[in-house]
């Protein structure tokens, strides 16, 4: 197959172009350049699309002998992930950047481009399992991405490869070593890539200035402080509220209203979340059969739990077994599948709307 | 494997191979006194000699560089530094803006860091820079420093007429430089009779090595150094001389210029045939730069190699991946070093839209160019433009 290799210049996607060329496909290699000014990101230590990185995974493809490109997509990027993100936390709800790219970006934007040029499918470094159009969790719990890949429809999942699914990030670390890759020993990227100083209320500052509002406290009603933006905020935030309440007691963030510009906390209790709300779902598969019973992971690390899934005025209705903290609007709402042996397979996701 | 890409680089000239290898077996540091010091200084001198005598100027007028980087750098920024040395009002320097980012980084970096002022020249749509619109941006040259128009565009290959230009800046007192890099061995290029204060060239363009070059520069020309150590080109310009270099880049230089005239007019019309035929196999195709057979100052007013082509809809980029994938190597005439696309200043200065920019290729044939070559490219580029444009501009 012709197939193209994302390659970010971490060591993920480079070793997944090593796999796919192990394979026997006929590789070509692309840098996606995401930052509309390159020079910034030069120096963020974490940023994903610097120029240091189009360098390292440059060197990675000419180990390879494969030819590499760099395709600029800093226009759509700035619009269909950075726009957004700016927009869903103005809109107070809490957006995942990450997701959004492989929806809007790698999945979509240049996986169409790669078609469109003749290439047969994408071949990235994310840690999922693909057989069969089935999207299943890494065998490495702790690096999984299934997560920021629930998004994906059939038609997207069948021109992608994830050749990384069935081993562990030590592993993948192994591989690059024994081919001598310079990146084997680079660190993971943890931080939002075009956030590289790791500041994210300090970005949005930037972008949507001071938007100041009352903080209350949901059990009294009582405002028990000020903000600077809703922004600043996330469903189920417990640190860094910049409020005391008279008793004490840890509170959480319940609720962010946008045009009020009101964050409302309260108690442990209080933020107790039983059933989740969503919007229009996506399946990676054909439409399930509503009503359902599955796992829901309602956060990019949280822990899944069982669920009841229930058709809903055109989006899902998700009653949870246990009660659930910090469930954000905007947040995807992950279904898996259980399978132990075959590793837990996505059903589907859809954005949270309400938390209950 | 069909080479395109002459314009970039040119396979180095077997005579050179030949003359570097032996040189590079000796020892000897031009500068030094003894025996062997005095070897290398001949063979150096030896090749300035050859190097004047071929591009029309006087030995002490060739100080050699290493490429055409630093000799642009050295040029523009010596000779501001210097006039403005002597003459405080004078800051500003007028440029065209389809110089290559040798140049126009350096003019940009003297207007951040050091107080220039920039004058930029309209171009005609054929990129090429009047006498009157020198003239015009000159005023009466009192406050200018430098100005600096190249000789042959490295991206659509327009030839401007530099001994009318220099002539317009000397009637107001102003010396101008001029970035030949590509013109040398393509166009004739005389220095005395061109009248220009400072020429760049270099020689890989030329089939010579990669890292040698020269500024010609009169001997009454005032220019700051950039490079400051061992004084050995007449204090202008600091370093041990690269002797083998020296050596190939005189040798590649006179072979260059030497076969010229039959060279070029055979790559001329293989440039003609394939531009002819890629119209002939491609709907809506347009040339970029001057008609095929523009002629200006008595010699071609386009460089014989070059074909410069936008293709509506497509992506350079794309093009230049799918050509690639098909053993065509050609360029898209600019990437920055994270090889970025950008749309091409060229392209943007003579009045193209960004799509148009950005949908372009250039092949630059050269002295290995075969019919061979023209033929491969004749054989894909229809199927692979229309590809191209099924993927579109990356854009919605």
């Amino acid at each position: 197959m012709r197939v193209l290799a994302a390659m970010s210049g971490g060591v993920d996607s480079a070793v997944a172009a090593a796999l796919a060329v192990d394979a026997g496909h006929d590789v070509t290699g692309v840098h996606l350049a995401l930052s509309p000014d390159r020079q910034t990101l030069r120096s963020g230590a974490r940023g994903c699309c610097s120029v240091e990185d189009a360098h390292d995974a440059r060197r990675v493809a000419d180990e390879l002998g494969i030819p590499f490109y760099v395709w600029d997509l800093a226009d759509r990027f700035s619009e269909d992930v950075v726009d957004d993100f700016v927009a869903e936390y103005a809109a107070g709800r809490t957006p995942n950047p990450c997701l959004r790219c492989n929806e809007k970006i790698k999945f979509s934007a240049v996986l169409d481009r790669a078609l469109a040029l003749g290439f047969d499918a994408v071949v990235t470094g994310h840690h999922a399992r693909l057989a069969d159009g089935e999207l299943r969790r890494s065998v490495d719990a702790a690096k999984d991405q299934s997560y920021v890949l629930g998004v994906l429809r059939p038609d997207q999942l069948a021109a992608a490869m994830f050749p990384l699914g069935s081993m562990t990030k030590d592993r993948v670390r192994e591989i690059a070593a024994e081919r001598g890759f310079a990146v084997a020993a680079k660190p993971d990227s943890h931080d939002i890539c075009f956030i590289p100083d790791g500041d994210t209320r300090g970005f949005l500052a930037r972008r949507l200035g001071s938007r100041p509002g009352p903080v209350v406290d949901a059990a009294s009603g009582a405002t028990v402080g000020e903000h600077d933006g809703t922004y600043g905020f996330t469903v189920g935030q417990r640190k860094g509220l910049g409020v005391t309440v008279g008793d004490q007691r840890p509170r959480y963030v319940l609720g962010i209203e946008p045009v009020s510009r009101t964050v409302t906390i309260g108690t442990r209790e209080l933020a107790g979340i039983a059933t989740v709300r969503t919007g229009a779902p996506t399946w990676t598969g054909p439409a399930p059969r509503l009503p359902f019973s599955a796992q829901v992971q309602l956060r990019a690390h949280a822990e899944p739990v069982a669920c009841e899934v229930t058709a809903d005025d055109g989006g899902l209705r998700i009653t949870l077994a246990e009660t659930q903290r910090g469930v954000a609007p905007g947040q995807s709402a992950v279904l898996y599948e259980p399978d132990a042996t075959l590793g837990d397979r996505v059903v589907g996701q859809a954005a949270v709307a309400r938390a209950l | 494997m069909t080479y395109l890409d002459h314009a970039a680089t040119t396979p180095l000239l077997p005579e050179v191979l030949a003359a570097m290898t032996e040189q590079l077996g000796r020892v000897g540091n031009a500068s030094s006194l003894h025996a062997s010091g005095r070897a290398a200084r001949r063979s150096a001198e030896q090749s300035r000699e050859r190097l004047a005598e071929a591009l029309g100027a006087r030995p002490s007028e060739v100080l050699f560089t290493g490429g055409g980087t630093e000799s642009d750098n050295l040029a523009v920024k010596g000779m501001f530094w210097a006039r403005r040395q002597a003459d405080p009002r004078r800051r500003r320097i007028v440029v065209s803006p389809v110089e290559h980012h040798a140049v126009l980084d350096s003019v940009e970096w003297l207007a951040k860091h050091d107080g220039a002022d920039l004058t930029w020249l309209t171009v005609e749509p054929s990129g090429r820079v009047s006498p009157a619109s020198l003239a015009e941006a000159l005023g009466d040259g009192s406050d200018v420093a430098v100005a600096s128009v190249m000789w042959a565009n490295n991206e659509i290959g327009t030839v401007s007429d530099i001994a009318a230009l220099v002539e317009v800046a000397h009637e107001v007192g102003v010396p101008l430089h001029t970035d030949a890099v590509q013109a040398v061995g393509q166009v004739p290029v005389d220095f005395a009779a061109s009248g220009a204060d400072a020429l760049t060239m270099t020689g890989h363009k030329l089939g010579g090595p990669m890292g040698a070059g020269a500024l010609l520069l009169r001997r009454d020309a005032e220019c700051t150094p950039l490079l400051h150590g061992g004084g050995q080109e007449r204090d202008v310009r600091s370093g041990t001389l690269d002797v083998a270099a020296i050596v190939g880049l005189a040798v590649a230089a006179v072979t260059a210029v030497g076969s010229r005239e039959q060279r070029t007019a055979r790559v001329a019309e293989l440039r003609n045939r394939l531009v002819a035929g890629i119209v002939d196999l491609v709907p809506d195709v347009m040339l970029n730069g001057a008609p095929l057979d523009d002629r200006i100052a008595g010699g071609p007013g386009r460089l014989p190699g070059n074909a410069h082509l936008s293709f509506a809809g497509a992506e350079g980029d794309a093009l230049l991946m799918l050509l690639d994938a098909r053993g065509i190597e050609c360029s898209t005439g600019s990437a920055c070093s994270a090889g970025v696309a950008r749309p091409s200043h060229v392209l943007l200065a003579v009045g193209a839209d960004a799509d148009r920019a950005r949908s372009s290729l250039r092949f630059s044939l050269g002295h290995t160019s075969t019919d061979d070559d023209v033929d491969s490219v004749l054989e894909v580029i229809a199927p692979v433009v229309e590809r191209a444009r099924r993927a579109g501009l990356g854009k919605r």
